[in-house]
């Protein structure tokens, strides 16, 4: 068995070199890859460096370690073979996180992390690691099982929905997409998909396209999501625009669309909301 | 005091319409009512007896009639005037509360079983008894004036009682209430000052630092100690002065700093003329947690954090900047993140009125991020004393934490 591989994401410094300095005393033949201290930085790194562990904290810059880690299970590559890494996430305080990670069976850990937590854990990473040498399961299967957690784990946060107390965004009616001083309002029944791009969203229906100011993350809540089909973390789709899906190889899922030209891809951990009645 | 920071159970929910809420507090009241009526009837009927007449269970069965009489009038009005009053303004659930509680719903049954109470007891007690009383029109007879003012009297006295009584236990539930949320807005209040996020982060870096650097980790300690005892204490006092506020900031910045590492830079400025003047204690607290929570914990490149205090004209003014991911990203953040700002904002409201303002603004500069403004009215000169020279000496007005 080759030397196993960690990644661990986690923007204080000082936790960083404490989880390191534990699982260094814990785990001597874990050899860890790089410390990362952002969501962004802890995909790229991850997808660079291909490790079996991923140690990920929740609350980051960026984006969440939730979030990092459902773009991994996006983009990760299938074509070398090597398995979607076994992912941990560490967190503070988060009554709504522990109850999805215990409902999903997603490996967790709690800050201040113990010993004895940290000692458990890793016998949990050493025993699925020998297990997959032992029997080795096709890289495919570790991610679809991957991509089921996650998926349950997105499901609890889209089902948790705003917290008691605070009100439901309203749903929007009509996208105002400002240019200069011009204002152009676009109703958004005529809006086939909106794409996150950088700190905008683009707005696309069959004639043109605008760009708001607004992430796609503020968006989401406002749009009935019924009709709009979130198919990619950067990609919301009008499910009736949607003219036909194709499954392709690696999993992800080419969409074509009424009015449009070009396709859309739906990824891997959107793929099942495509498949025949 | 956990019995009131319960959630209302939904069994017990207010409810939504005026008629559902009358409906629901004469369900309430219905044994005081009878037994108010009850022993109003009783009363009248001993003393009809006592003044000779008819037998004492006639007399009964007569107050009794006009008693229920009087009763089903006031509470069919009531629940007439509730219906009618949810048909002019449908779906006001708040005003459906205050509605039940008012004078309003009391006072045209009350008339109604003044004026017709009487005669249609009679006529039951007339059916009841097989008596024919003497008709209430004919006030020669000695016995109708005594049965009308009797009846007249009954119906006042019960329906004043029953309506006081209604009136204090309405007050009571008021006021129950006005405590409960009290008390919920106390343990909101801490609970935002005590998040536990916070708290567990900062725990989980002294665990590391203990190992690493012994001295580090008691100097870390220390600054939250004294942030933790800030924090519990500061809604017993009532002011404290300006330099004790910065102190308690750069606790919680020193705290921070440990946390962040270099992806946090912190500045105060308090300049020495102002270190005495009395401020409510962690006003400006919850501004620096945002800045750093919505501010410069979600921004990549972290950035910088400038608390300053300045005089302008009769207004002390303090401000909070931070270089960090501007309001715009804040405005996403999670549910619950705004209850720092606007209990900062409730809290100056309750002190100086219109005079204090807490204004939060997009930084226009290279550097972006946001600006908190806090404005509120300095103390007229003579309460505000010179600070004394211990109290200048006791930190350095610009800590760098």
């Amino acid at each position: 068995m080759s030397t196993p591989r960690a990644l661990i994401a986690e923007d204080e410094p000082l936790l960083a070199a404490g989880l390191r300095a534990d699982l260094a005393a814990l785990w001597p033949e874990l050899q860890v890859l790089a410390t990362v201290g952002d969501g962004p930085q802890a995909l790229a790194q991850a997808l660079a460096l291909r490790p079996q562990v991923c140690f990920l904290d929740i609350r980051m810059p960026g984006c969440s370690g939730l979030e990092a880690a459902q773009a991994l299970a996006e983009d990760w590559p299938e074509a070398d073979g090597q398995p979607f890494p076994l992912l941990v996430f560490v967190t503070a305080y988060d009554d709504y996180a522990l109850q999805a990670f215990q409902a999903q069976a997603v490996d967790y850990l709690v800050k201040p992390v113990d010993r004895t937590r940290l000692a458990a854990c890793v016998a949990r990473l050493q025993a699925r690691l020998a297990a997959t040498a032992a029997t080795p399961r096709s890289a495919a299967e570790a991610l679809e099982q991957a991509l089921l957690q996650l998926r349950g784990l997105l499901g609890a946060a889209a089902g948790a929905g705003p917290s008691p107390g605070t009100v439901p965004a309203p749903r929007l009616a009509v996208v105002q997409a400002q240019v200069g001083n011009l204002v152009h309002l676009v109703p958004v029944e005529d809006v086939l998909y909106f794409e996150a791009a950088d700190k905008y969203v683009r707005v696309v229906t069959a004639e043109r396209e605008h760009l708001i100011r607004l992430s796609l993350r503020e968006l989401l809540p406002q749009l009935d999501a019924q009709r709009f089909w979130q198919v990619h973390r950067g990609t919301v789709v009008q499910a009736r625009c949607v003219a036909s899906a194709r499954r392709e190889e690696s999993g992800k899922v080419t969409l074509t669309l009424r009015g449009r030209a070009e396709t859309l891809t739906a990824s891997r951990l959107y793929a099942h909301l495509f498949k025949g009645m | 005091m956990s019995a009131g920071l319960q959630p209302p159970d939904p069994g017990a929910r207010a409810p939504v319409s005026a008629l559902a809420a009358t409906w629901q507090r004469l369900r309430q009241t219905l044994w005081r009512q009878g037994a108010v009526v009850g022993t109003l009837c009783l009363g009248i009927a001993l003393l009809l007896t006592a003044q000779g007449g008819e037998g004492f269970w006639i007399n009964l069965a007569y107050s009794v009639s006009v008693g229920a009489s009087c009763t089903l009038i006031v509470d069919l009005t009531r629940l007439g005037a509730a219906a009618l009053h949810d048909r002019q303004h449908p779906a006001v659930d708040r005003a459906a509360a205050d509605y039940v509680d008012g004078w309003r719903s009391a006072i045209p049954g009350s008339l109604l079983a003044i004026l017709l109470g009487p005669p249609l007891g009679l006529t039951l007690g007339d059916a009841m008894t097989g008596v024919q009383a003497a008709p209430l029109l004919d006030l020669g007879a000695t016995s109708t004036r005594l049965t009308l003012v009797l009846s007249l009297l009954g119906t006042v006295v019960s329906v004043v009682v029953l309506s006081a009584l209604e009136r204090l236990s309405s007050a009571r539930t008021q006021a129950e209430a006005a405590q409960r949320q009290a008390a919920e807005h106390q343990l909101r209040l801490l609970q935002s000052q005590l998040e536990p996020h916070m708290l567990f982060n900062t725990l989980a870096n002294l665990r590391v630092l203990i190992g690493l650097d012994g001295a580090r980790a008691q100097d870390m300690l220390d600054h939250l100690i004294a942030y933790l005892r800030a924090t519990l204490q500061a809604s017993r006092q009532e002011t404290h002065p300006l330099a004790t506020e910065f102190e308690r900031i750069a606790d919680y910045l020193a705290l921070m700093a440990v946390r962040m590492g270099p992806r946090l830079r912190t500045a105060l400025d308090l300049p020495a003329e102002l270190r005495g003047l009395p401020v409510p204690p962690l006003l400006l607290q919850p501004l620096v947690e945002n800045a750093i929570k919505h501010g410069l914990e979600p921004h990549v490149q972290g950035g910088l954090i400038q608390v300053r205090a300045h005089r302008d004209g009769g207004d002390l003014v303090l401000t909070v900047r931070d270089t960090g991911a501007g309001l715009a990203a804040a405005s996403s953040a999670e549910p619950g993140s705004h209850f720092g700002l606007q209990q900062v904002r409730e809290r100056l409201a309750t002190l100086h009125g219109r005079r204090a303002s807490l204004r939060l603004q997009p930084a226009t500069d290279a550097q972006g991020g946001t600006w908190a403004t806090l404005r509120l009215p300095l103390p007229p000169p003579a309460t505000a004393p010179a600070p004394s020279a211990a109290e200048v000496d006791s930190k350095p007005s610009d800590t760098k934490a």
